[in-house]
């Protein structure tokens, strides 16, 4: 049986009208600038309190390249609801989601760390996982998983320090 | 390559502050210190002993876990995510093994959904153990550490008899489990839980009244439920809040829903409020893990799915149709159905999240952990700040960061 609350969304969002559930998520495709007011709705009249996550998925060599995605979560409705939009390469901006959550800062540096996807509005997208002066974004397609960019030099077996 | 070796080494990090006010300064706290279980470095502006704000940084533990997922079979993971929460792998197990599941459409055998929920009980059991012996610790209390660790210990060795390894256990398969359980597993459960209230009692005994443990955590590291709602916390120090909010009871996976168990909540969402959760919580998985023994049903423990199954060795021996079938799952991996699931598991430390992308191969176009610590590392600072700089280390140790997972 499907959550009254996804009912709900397809008839008072727009966006969600034609959202279909998946795996019990209700998975709804969105316009990259209606991304706050949807958010600000889903927070504010749905219920959906909780900051799930956010990431990327890039989907190279396809255009728009990439996909971010949200997911958030209701303690009340105690269901799950998720975002996505496609962003080309050459822009690869969505709107930060902090001033509605908090959770979202380290989220979203991370997945600016992760995909190079720039937050607008985020004041703080400082590296996190990686370290300051990493070239690159490790989770993109292109970029080599045998790519090294070792921070302190690699100590020479023939010469010990 | 021959760069001296005494020039100075460039910083990792850009703290978000790095100067201090008039009468104020600036320490840097880790991020190897003897003090905080993982490698976390703070950096915090002190008035006196008084912290007044802190930048949380992580990352010292990245080693590339979800790059290098995408260039390894939907199977070839399993030891992988073993070492995210590596005090409480059989949860990371099940948790990713039920996310490809659902993309398989595959539902598992009711024994392996049994098994997998005592399973999962037993490692929040170890882990909450862990954590709680980890933080007394840190206070100094050197006996209740040890009562604890003993406990943990029995049950490490008990799974290594089960799965071979201690820690890290890579137990679940796509459709089921390893194997089934040895003989006589059963009954040195009932002895390592027929010491549980002895052992326990003790801890319970030594500190929950205890003058020094009480003054270093009660009102320390103070969090609201509103606050930690925004901030994304789940699990235990959500539920340290005051507010029953557990995965198990509302969204039931595996068989929570056929279990009697009650969600423990905190009153102010303190340290010690966060200790005693959790030790309320190892009363409830003991509890639970009774109710499944005396569950537990017959029948095999993984699906009979040629997809994702591995055939029997002496069929793989002895007829070409196992022996291909073995083959192709080996070098091909299991094709699992091209499209993305979410699916999420009350781990011990909060809501462990699997975001899966598929295109139809058999290695994963994407794989996202929603890790319950690294979300915790984001609002860690609002726990610290206003304390004083010893609450540090009581406060991230109820924290439970993790760092396997939250740097993954």
């Amino acid at each position: 049986m499907e959550p009254a609350v996804f009912a709900d969304l397809r008839a008072r969002l727009p966006a969600a009208a034609t959202a279909v559930v998946s795996h019990g998520v209700l998975a709804i495709g969105i316009a990259r600038d209606d991304l706050l007011p949807a958010v600000r709705a889903l927070r504010d009249d749905f219920a959906f309190d909780l900051f799930l996550d956010v990431t990327a998925v890039d989907w190279l060599p396809k255009t728009p390249r990439f996909e971010v995605v949200w997911h958030f979560y209701s303690t009340t409705h105690k269901v799950r609801v998720r975002l996505k939009t496609r962003v080309e390469e050459g822009d690869a901006a969505v709107d930060t989601l902090v001033s509605l959550y908090n959770a979202a800062r380290y989220m979203e540096r991370e997945c600016h760390d992760m995909y190079g996807i720039a937050f607008r509005g985020n004041d703080d997208l400082r590296p996190l996982l990686l370290y300051e002066g990493f070239v690159g974004h490790p989770l993109r397609k292109d970029y080599p998983k045998d790519g090294e960019q070792p921070l302190i030099p690699m100590r020479d077996p023939e010469r010990p320090a | 390559m021959n760069a001296p070796f005494d020039a100075p080494l460039p910083n990792p990090i850009r703290p978000a502050f790095d100067t201090a006010a008039e009468g104020r300064m600036i320490v840097n706290i880790g991020p190897s210190h003897p003090a905080t279980h993982g490698t976390i470095q703070i950096v915090a502006e002190l008035d006196g002993e008084k912290v007044i704000r802190a930048d949380v940084h992580c990352g010292y533990l990245h080693r590339g876990f979800e790059k290098e997922c995408e260039s390894h079979t939907w199977h070839n993971l399993i030891p992988y995510v073993d070492r995210l929460n590596y005090c409480s792998a059989l949860i990371n197990d099940f948790a990713y093994c039920e996310a490809v599941e659902k993309l398989m459409g595959i539902e598992i055998t009711p024994r392996c959904r049994y098994l997998r929920t005592l399973l999962s009980e037993y490692s929040r059991l170890a882990d909450h153990l862990t954590c709680v012996a980890a933080g007394l610790m840190e206070l100094g209390a050197m006996t209740a550490f040890l009562y604890l660790v003993m406990m943990r210990d029995w049950i490490y060795e008990h799974l290594a008899d089960l799965t071979g390894a201690r820690v890290t256990y890579s137990y679940g398969r796509i459709g089921g489990l390893a194997r089934d359980l040895p003989e006589g597993w059963l009954a040195r459960l009932e002895e390592i839980l027929g010491r549980y209230n002895e052992f326990v009692g003790r801890v319970h005994g030594l500190v929950d009244r205890n003058r020094i443990f009480i003054d270093r955590m009660r009102d320390v590291g103070v969090l609201t439920t509103a606050s930690a709602i925004d901030w994304g916390y789940t699990g235990p120090i959500l539920r340290s809040t005051g507010v029953p909010r557990d995965l198990r009871k509302d969204t039931p996976y595996l068989a929570y829903a056929e279990l009697d168990f009650e969600v423990p909540v905190g009153i102010k969402g303190d340290n010690y409020d966060r200790y005693f959760v959790r030790m309320c919580e190892m009363d409830e998985s003991v509890h639970m893990i009774r109710q499944l023994v005396e569950m537990l049903p017959g029948g095999p423990i993984s699906v009979d799915d040629r997809r994702c199954t591995f055939p029997e060795k002496h069929l793989v021996y002895g007829e070409i149709e196992s022996l291909i079938n073995h083959f192709k799952l080996v070098i091909d991996g299991p094709r699992v159905p091209a499209g993305e699931v979410y699916s999420a598991h009350e781990a011990p430390n909060g809501e462990l999240g699997f975001y899966l992308v598929s295109t139809g191969e058999g290695v994963p176009w994407k794989v996202h952990v929603r890790a319950p610590s690294f979300v915790h590392m984001g609002g860690v600072h609002t726990m610290l700040e206003g304390y004083q700089l010893a609450d540090i280390v009581p406060t991230f140790g109820s924290v439970n960061m993790i760092g396997g997972e939250c740097d993954r």
